[in-house]
C-alpha cells in the first residue's frame, strides 16, 4: 500500500470527527440522559399499568378512537374495575393535563410527532 | 386401534360436559364481576332506532324576521369549535339559514304563499337514511350508525371532497386554511380540525352520549326545533309529523333525508 500510513491515519482522524458528537454526549454525560415525564395529579393510578403505558399508550388511544367513534361506546372499564369516559381531552387530560412535560418530554426526545394536537385542544397550562 | 368408538364417544360427551359445565359454574361462581377492559355506552345516554329532526319553520321564520335570531347556529358552531374565517369562499357551516327557493328548489313556484316567498330556512345536514355522502367516501371516515347518525370520523378523512360532490343538500364544509387559528376560544371537550378535512353536522353524538339533545335544539328559545326517535311512535317527532303536513328537501332523489320542515 503506497502512503499506507498517512491512508490509515487519515482514517483515524476521519473516524474521529464522525464520532465525535457520540464521544462529547459520553464525556459530558448527556448520552445518560433520559427523558422524565412529570406526572401531576392526584389519581393513584392509570387506566392500566404504567410500563404497559408507556409501550402501548398509541395503541389504547387509536382503540378508544374506533370504539368512541364507530360503535358510540364511550366508558371503558379498566382492569382495576373503574370506569372511565374514554376522550383524549376529557380524560387523559385531565390528569396529565401538563402536555408540555408530559407527552412532549418523550416525544421530543425520541422525535417522534404525533398530530394528535393539529386537531385535539390541549389543556391551558398555567405558567 | 387404541380406543374404540364406544369409547370415544364416552369421552367426548363427557369432555362436552365439562366444558359447558365449566362454563355455567364460572358464570354463576364470578357473577357481576366485570371483565377487564370492557367498553360499553355511557350511562343515561340518550339511545334512539332513527334519529329524526323537525323544524317547526312558521316559528322559526317568525322569530327570524323579528330579531334576526341565529340562536342555533351560535350555539353550534360555539359547541363544535367551528371555525369563522370571515370569508364566504372559506366558510365552514354545521347548520345556517337560507331562503325557502334555495332550500327546498322543487317546491318553489311563482305563486308561492307570502310567508314562504324568500323566508329564512334552517338547512343542515340531512342525516339521509340512503346518504351519498357514505357511499363515495373512500375511506369510510364518513358512515352511517345503526341509529342513522351520518358521522365522520375526522382522522380518517383524506380530503378529497367526493362526499361534497355526493351531498345535494351542501351539508358540508371544507377547510381550505387550517381553522385552529381562526376558532374562538376553542373549548377544550371538543377538537378542531386540521386543513384538509371535510366536515358538517354530527346531531351532537357526543351530546346524545351524555344524555343531552343537540344544541341547537337546546338554543332555540321558540322550541322550533324538535328532535326525537321515529322508530318510536310516541316520540314527539312522530306526533308532530302525524298531525302537520311536512316537507323535505329534494326528496325525488331518493336520499331518504330525515330533516322534516313544518309549513
Amino acid at each position: 500500500m503506497y502512503d499506507g500510513g498517512k491512508i490509515v491515519a487519515g482514517l483515524i482522524v476521519f473516524l474521529a470527527l464522525v464520532t465525535s458528537p457520540i464521544w462529547y454526549n459520553v464525556v459530558t454525560g448527556k448520552a445518560e440522559y433520559k427523558p422524565e415525564p412529570k406526572i401531576v395529579t392526584q389519581e393513584k393510578e392509570c387506566v392500566a399499568p404504567k410500563a404497559w403505558m408507556t409501550a402501548m399508550h398509541m395503541t389504547l388511544l387509536n382503540d378508544w378512537r374506533d370504539s368512541v367513534v364507530r360503535e358510540g361506546n364511550r366508558m371503558y372499564v379498566a382492569a382495576n374495575g373503574k370506569a372511565y369516559n374514554m376522550s383524549l381531552q376529557r380524560e387523559c387530560m385531565r390528569c396529565h393535563s401538563n402536555k408540555a412535560e408530559f407527552c412532549d418530554k418523550c416525544h421530543d426526545y425520541t422525535s417522534v410527532n404525533p398530530y394528535c394536537w393539529d386537531c385535539h385542544v390541549e389543556p391551558k397550562e398555567k405558567k | 386401534m387404541g380406543v374404540n368408538r364406544r369409547d370415544f364417544l364416552k369421552i367426548t360427551g363427557l369432555g362436552t360436559l365439562a366444558g359447558v359445565g365449566g362454563k355455567a359454574a364460572a358464570d354463576l361462581l364470578f357473577k357481576g364481576q366485570v371483565e377487564a377492559q370492557e367498553a360499553g355506552p355511557n350511562e343515561g345516554a340518550l339511545v334512539g332506532k332513527r334519529w329524526a329532526m323537525v323544524v317547526d319553520t312558521k316559528k322559526c321564520i317568525e322569530k327570524i324576521r323579528k330579531d334576526g335570531c341565529q340562536d342555533c347556529s351560535i350555539a353550534c358552531h360555539a359547541v363544535h369549535n367551528v371555525p369563522d374565517f370571515g370569508n364566504p369562499k372559506d366558510e365552514i357551516k354545521w347548520i345556517w339559514q337560507d331562503t325557502f327557493e334555495h332550500v327546498c328548489p322543487n317546491q318553489h313556484h311563482p305563486f308561492t304563499s307570502e310567508g314562504l316567498e324568500g323566508a329564512p330556512f334552517l338547512a343542515l345536514c340531512n342525516h339521509c337514511d340512503n346518504p351519498p355522502c357514505v357511499r363515495v367516501c373512500p375511506t369510510k371516515a364518513t358512515f352511517q350508525r345503526d341509529d342513522g347518525i351520518v358521522m365522520m370520523d375526522f382522522h380518517r378523512c383524506i380530503g378529497c371532497r367526493f362526499c361534497m360532490a355526493g351531498c345535494p343538500y351542501g351539508s358540508r364544509s371544507f377547510n381550505w386554511r387550517d381553522p385552529r387559528p381562526f376558532v374562538q376560544n376553542a373549548r377544550e371537550d371538543f377538537p378542531t380540525r386540521m386543513r384538509g378535512v371535510v366536515e358538517k353536522c354530527n346531531f351532537c353524538a357526543e351530546r346524545l352520549a351524555e344524555g343531552r339533545p343537540p344544541a341547537c335544539v337546546e338554543a332555540c328559545k321558540v322550541k322550533a326545533l324538535i328532535f326525537g326517535d321515529l322508530e318510536d311512535p310516541h316520540s314527539e317527532v312522530r306526533e308532530v309529523l302525524h298531525e302537520h303536513y311536512s316537507l323535505r328537501r329534494k326528496p325525488e332523489l331518493g336520499t331518504m333525508p330525515q330533516i322534516y320542515y313544518l309549513v
